[in-house]
C-alpha cells in the first residue's frame, strides 16, 4: 500500500503546475489586486483597502445586500437540485436494464443531455416552457395552472430547477449505475437465499457499493449548482426582478455590466472561498472513506 | 431434512432447443438422499453450477421437477427452499457486524430476541467466529469471510441442504484444507445434505461420500471416490479422475482379448463383438499397468521415466499409442521393455461408455 | 424486468426526450407556424431553416472554430495529465496531498470568477480571440479533471508491472509510452471523453475570450435574436445542429460510459 518517496515525482508534477498557476494564480492575483482599489472609470484607480470585503459581508449595505440575497438563493438552489437529484438518479440507476441492447441505448439517451453547450440547454428550455410556442408552458397554463417564467417568480424557479434536473440527473443515475454494476451475482442471489426483501438488498449491498460514487455525484453536483451561469442567465437573465439572480449572474452583472470591478474581485475572492472550504470539506471526507476501505 | 429427487429434468438457456447441443443439462433423472456428502465435480462449462443453481430454485429448469422429500418445488422461490447456498466469492453485507451478518437471515424470517441471539453465538461458536462477532464485515480477511458466508446458511435451523459453488477458490491454500476439515466436521455434526460443486478432483474425492462427475451437461458417473477409480463408467472419468488419468486405447475386441494396433490384451471375461460404427476403446489406469523387462508381456517401448516422488511414472508407447504405467521399485530398463496390465481393471468402452458385464 | 422498473425508466426517457423534441419540431417550421399556432409536429415540413444555416459562412466557421479549442484543449489536458496523474498514482513526495487538493479545487473555481481576469491575460498576451485562448483557459478546469481521472485508473494497475518493466531494462519514456499507455487506454478514452464534454459546453469562458475570429458556435448562435424579433425556427435548427456532435461522440463511446462516469473509481 506505501507508495515509496520520490522527490522526483515533482517534476512530473510541474507542467501540470505551471499551466493550472498560469491559469488560475495569475487571474486571482489580478482579482485580488482589483478588490482593494476602487474604480471610477478611465482606468483611474484608488486604494480602498478592504473596504469591499466589510460591505460585502454586511447585510445593510447595498453590495452585501445583493450578495447575501444571491448566496442564499444560490444555496437554496442547491439544496432543492440535490433533494431531486439525488433519489431520482438513484431511482433511474435502479431502473436500468441489465443487460442487451437496451443497456447502450438507454445510456446514449440518459448522457444526450449533458453533451449539450449550456447556453442551448437555456435555449431549449426557453423555448420549450414559453406559453405561446412551447409544449410545457401551453400544456401547464391550458390546465389552468397559471405559469409564465418571465413574469412569476415561482414559474421561474420551477422552470430552473426542471431544467436543472432534466440536464444532470443522469450524471447522478449514470455514477449510481457504474457502482450498482460492479455489485456481482452472487450478493443478489445469496440475498435472495438470506430472505431479504427488496428493501434489505438496497440498504445493505446497494447503498454501500454507490455510496462513493454518490458521494462524487454530490460533490459535483452541489458545485457546479452553486457556480450555475449559464443556463439560467439564457432562460430567465435572472430575473423576475433578481429572484433568479445567482452570484455568478451577478458577478458577471456587477463585473461585465457594471464594469464595477472594485466590488466585483472582493464578490469573486468570497465566493471562490466559500466554494473552496464546502471543496475541502468534500475531500476530507471522501479521503477518510477511501482510508477506512484500506 | 431433505432427499433430494431431480425428476427427468433438463435446462437450456437459449429458446426453442433444437440439438443436444443447446441444452445446458441434459435430461437426468437422480435421487440424492438425505445427509449425504455429495461432490459435484467437473471441468468449467460442464452445467454444474446450473444444476446448483436449480436445486438451489435460482434458475426454474425448462423442464422436469425438483422434489424435495417428494414435495414438487420446482416453482418455489429460493427463500422458501430451506437451502442455504455458498458462493466462490465470499458474500459479506460489508457495512453490518459479523453478529448481524449471521443474523441477517434470522431476521428476514421474522425472528427477533433471544432466540436469534443463542442460535447465533452457536453457529458463531461452532465456525471459530465468536472472536469477531463485533467487527464490521468488510475488513476481514476472505476466509473468515467465506466462513461467515457459511454461517449465514447454517444459521437457520430449518436449513435440509447446503450447497457449495466451489467455495474454495479464493482461499489461501494452507486455509482450505482447515475449511475443508472443518465442513466435514460440520457435516458429521449437523446431518445436512451437503453438495459441493468443485473442479478439483483432490478437493471432491476428500470432501465427498458420492461423487457426481458431470461432463457436458450430463452425469456421466455418480458413485463413491473408490469406484469412480476403479471402474470410470465413461472415458471422461477416467480422464478426469486420477493423475495421470486412465489411459484409453482404441481397440478391437475380439472375444476375451483386446487388439491394439495388432497387439492383443488379455481381458477378464468375453464380450459379444459390438455393432459396425461404434468406436470401441480399452482403458486401464497406470496404478494397473505395471512396466516389466522385454518379452514378459505386452510389448511397448519406453520413451522417458518421470519420478513423481512417491512413485515412478513411464511414459511408453503401445503400438504407437502414449501411455503411462507404473514402474515397480527397482527395476530399470530403457528402449524396449514390456507393460502387464491386470486383466480384471482393463475395461472395454464402447463410443465412450462402460460395456458392463451382461 | 418488473414493471415498476420499466415506468420509472420509460418515463424519465420521455421527460429527457421531449423538450429535445420540441426543438427538432420546431427546427421544421416556419417561423408562421410556430407563432400561430401549436402544432405537434410540423404541417409543412421545411428545411429552409438548415439550408440558410449551411449557406452563411459565419456559421460552418463557428463549428471549425469550437472544434479547434476543443481538440486543442482536450490534446493539452490530457499530455499534461499523464505524468502527474502517474506521480500521484505512483510516488509520496512533499505536500502531495495539498497540491492534489488545491488542483481539484480549481476543477470547482466559478469561471464567472476568471471571466475578466482572463480577458485582461489574454489580451496581454495577445492571445485574444484565438482558440489557443480558449483552450488554454478551459485547462483551468480540464486539467485537474483529467489528473484525477487518469489517477483513480492508474492506481487500478498493480505497480509491480512498473518494476517488471525496469528489470526487463525498459527506460522511463519507453515503459510509459509502450507498456503503461496501452493499459490505460480505456481511461484515457474517458478522460478524452471528460475534456472533449466540459470544453464543448462551456460558454461564459469562451465567449469572453473570443469576439470575431474564433468565436464559438454556440455563441454564433445568439445572433438569430434580428431586429425583426425571434428568428424561432433559425435558432431551434441552430440549436439541433450543436446537439449533433455531442450525439456522436456519445454514440462512440457508448460502451465506455457507465465506468467512465465512475471515473476508474468504483
Amino acid at each position: 500500500m506505501d507508495k515509496p518517496l520520490n522527490q522526483k515525482a515533482w517534476l512530473f508534477v510541474l507542467p501540470v503546475l505551471l499551466i493550472v498557476a498560469f491559469s488560475a494564480l495569475i487571474p486571482l492575483m489580478t482579482v485580488v489586486n482589483y478588490s482593494v482599489q476602487d474604480t471610477f472609470g478611465n482606468n483611474q484607480f484608488f486604494w480602498n483597502g478592504i473596504g469591499w470585503y466589510i460591505d460585502l459581508l454586511d447585510p445593510t449595505t447595498d453590495l452585501g445586500g445583493r450578495f447575501l440575497d444571491a448566496l442564499w438563493r444560490n444555496l437554496l438552489f442547491s439544496a432543492i437540485i440535490l433533494a431531486i437529484e439525488v433519489p431520482l438518479g438513484i431511482a433511474v440507476a435502479l431502473s436500468m436494464p441489465r443487460d442487451g441492447w437496451r443497456v447502450a441505448a438507454t445510456l446514449v439517451v440518459l448522457a444526450l443531455p449533458m453533451l449539450i453547450p449550456w447556453n442551448v440547454v437555456g435555449t431549449i428550455w426557453q423555448i420549450f416552457a414559453r406559453e405561446d410556442i412551447g409544449l410545457l408552458g401551453y400544456v401547464v397554463n391550458r390546465l389552468g395552472i397559471p405559469y409564465n417564467y418571465t413574469a412569476d417568480t415561482l414559474s421561474a424557479w420551477i422552470t430552473i430547477v426542471v431544467m436543472d434536473v432534466w440536464h444532470w440527473t443522469s450524471l447522478v443515475a449514470l455514477l449510481c449505475y457504474a457502482g450498482l454494476r460492479s455489485i456481482p451475482d452472487a450478493f443478489y442471489q445469496a440475498a435472495r437465499i438470506d430472505g431479504a426483501s427488496r428493501w434489505a438488498v438496497f440498504m445493505n449491498i446497494q447503498l454501500p457499493k454507490m455510496n462513493r460514487v454518490l458521494l462524487i455525484a454530490v460533490l459535483l453536483r452541489f458545485m457546479d449548482s452553486f457556480m450555475i451561469y449559464t443556463e439560467p442567465f439564457v432562460v430567465t437573465g435572472g430575473g423576475p426582478g433578481n429572484s433568479t439572480t445567482f452570484v455568478s449572474i451577478d458577478l458577471v452583472k456587477l463585473a461585465l455590466g457594471q464594469f464595477d470591478l472594485g466590488k466585483a474581485a472582493a464578490m469573486s475572492i468570497v465566493y471562490n472561498l466559500i466554494i473552496l472550504a464546502i471543496c475541502w470539506v468534500f475531500y476530507t471526507v471522501m479521503t477518510r472513506l477511501d482510508a477506512r476501505r484500506g | 431434512m431433505a432427499r433430494i429427487e431431480l425428476a427427468d429434468l433438463a435446462h437450456h438457456y437459449r429458446p426453442n432447443p433444437a440439438t443436444d447441443a443447446d441444452y445446458a443439462l441434459k435430461p437426468m433423472h437422480h435421487v440424492w438422499d438425505q445427509g449425504g456428502a455429495y461432490a459435484l465435480l467437473g471441468p468449467s462449462g460442464c452445467g454444474k453450477t446450473t444444476l446448483l443453481n436449480i436445486i438451489s430454485g435460482l434458475l426454474i429448469p425448462s423442464r422436469g421437477r425438483v422434489l424435495f422429500d417428494g414435495k414438487d418445488v420446482t416453482h418455489l422461490p429460493t427463500e422458501s427452499r430451506n437451502i442455504a447456498q455458498v458462493f466462490q466469492f465470499p458474500v459479506v453485507y460489508d457495512t453490518m457486524t459479523v453478529y448481524d451478518n449471521l443474523a441477517f437471515p434470522l431476521r428476514n424470517r421474522g425472528l427477533r430476541g433471544p432466540a436469534v441471539d443463542a442460535r447465533v453465538r452457536e453457529i458463531a461458536a461452532l465456525l471459530d467466529l465468536t472472536p469477531d462477532l463485533t467487527r464490521r464485515g468488510g475488513g476481514l480477511t476472505a476466509d473468515a469471510k467465506q466462513k461467515i458466508s457459511l454461517g449465514r446458511g447454517l444459521v437457520r435451523p430449518d436449513v435440509a441442504a447446503i450447497l457449495f459453488d466451489e467455495p474454495l477458490t479464493v482461499i489461501d491454500p494452507h486455509l482450505k484444507w482447515e475449511l475443508r476439515s472443518k465442513l466435514k466436521a460440520l457435516h458429521r455434526a449437523l446431518d445436512l445434505t451437503m453438495i459441493y460443486v468443485t473442479h478439483d478432483q483432490t478437493e471432491a474425492l476428500t470432501f465427498a461420500d458420492t461423487v457426481v462427475v458431470m461432463h457436458d451437461g450430463r452425469v456421466v458417473q455418480m458413485g463413491r471416490p473408490d469406484e469412480l477409480f476403479e471402474k470410470p463408467a465413461h472415458t471422461f472419468v477416467g480422464h478426469f479422475i486420477g493423475s495421470p488419468g486412465m489411459n484409453v486405447l482404441p481397440a478391437e475386441i475380439d472375444g476375451a482379448t483386446a487388439r491394439v494396433g495388432g497387439v492383443g490384451i488379455p481381458l477378464a471375461r468375453g464380450y459379444t463383438a459390438p455393432a459396425a460404427g461404434i468406436r470401441t476403446e480399452i482403458g486401464v489406469r497406470p496404478e494397473f499397468a505395471r512396466l516389466a523387462p522385454a518379452g514378459t508381456g505386452v510389448p511397448v517401448r519406453v520413451r522417458r521415466i518421470e519420478d513423481l516422488g512417491r512413485r515412478r511414472i513411464a511414459r511408453v508407447e503401445l503400438a504407437g499409442h502414449p501411455m503411462a504405467v507404473t514402474v515397480p521399485d527397482g527395476l530399470s530398463v530403457s528402449g524396449e521393455a514390456s507393460v502387464l496390465m491386470e486383466p480384471a481393471m482393463v475395461h472395454v468402452y464402447a463410443d465412450g461408455r462402460l460395456v458392463e458385464a451382461a | 424486468m418488473p414493471r415498476s422498473r420499466t415506468i420509472v425508466l420509460t418515463l424519465y426517457i420521455l421527460f429527457l426526450l421531449l423538450p429535445i423534441y420540441w426543438l427538432v419540431n420546431m427546427s421544421f417550421k416556419t417561423n408562421t407556424e410556430i407563432v400561430t399556432g401549436m402544432t405537434l409536429w410540423p404541417a409543412e415540413p421545411t428545411l429552409e431553416n438548415y439550408a440558410r444555416i449551411f449557406t452563411d459562412a459565419s456559421w460552418y466557421s463557428g463549428y471549425i472554430n469550437s472544434m479547434q479549442y476543443v481538440a486543442l484543449n482536450t490534446v493539452l489536458s490530457i499530455a499534461l495529465a499523464l505524468p502527474a496523474a502517474y506521480a500521484f498514482s505512483r510516488f509520496r513526495f512533499v505536500g502531495d496531498k495539498h497540491l492534489f487538493f488545491w488542483l481539484l479545487s480549481n476543477r470547482m473555481a466559478p469561471p464567472a470568477v476568471f471571466a475578466l481576469p482572463f480577458f485582461n491575460l489574454y489580451s496581454a498576451i495577445g492571445l485574444f480571440d484565438t482558440p489557443l485562448a480558449v483552450a488554454l483557459a478551459h485547462c483551468l478546469f480540464n486539467v485537474p479533471l483529467a489528473v484525477w481521472i487518469l489517477e483513480g485508473f492508474m492506481s487500478g494497475v498493480p505497480r509491480e508491472i512498473d518494476e517488471t518493466a525496469y528489470l526487463d531494462g525498459y527506460s522511463f519514456p519507453r515503459f510509459f509510452v509502450r507498456i503503461f499507455m496501452p493499459l490505460i487506454a480505456s481511461g484515457i478514452g474517458v478522460t478524452a471523453f471528460f475534456c472533449f464534454m466540459f470544453s464543448w459546453v462551456e460558454l461564459l469562458l469562451a465567449r469572453t475570450l473570443t469576439s470575431v475570429d474564433a468565436k464559438p458556435i454556440a455563441a454564433t448562435m445568439t445572433r438569430t435574436v434580428s431586429a425583426s424579433g425571434m428568428d424561432w425556427g433559425l435558432l431551434a435548427a441552430a440549436g439541433v445542429l450543436t446537439i449533433v456532435p455531442g450525439a456522436l461522440v456519445i454514440w462512440f463511446v457508448r460502451n465506455y460510459i457507465a465506468k467512465g462516469f465512475a471515473l476508474g473509481r468504483v
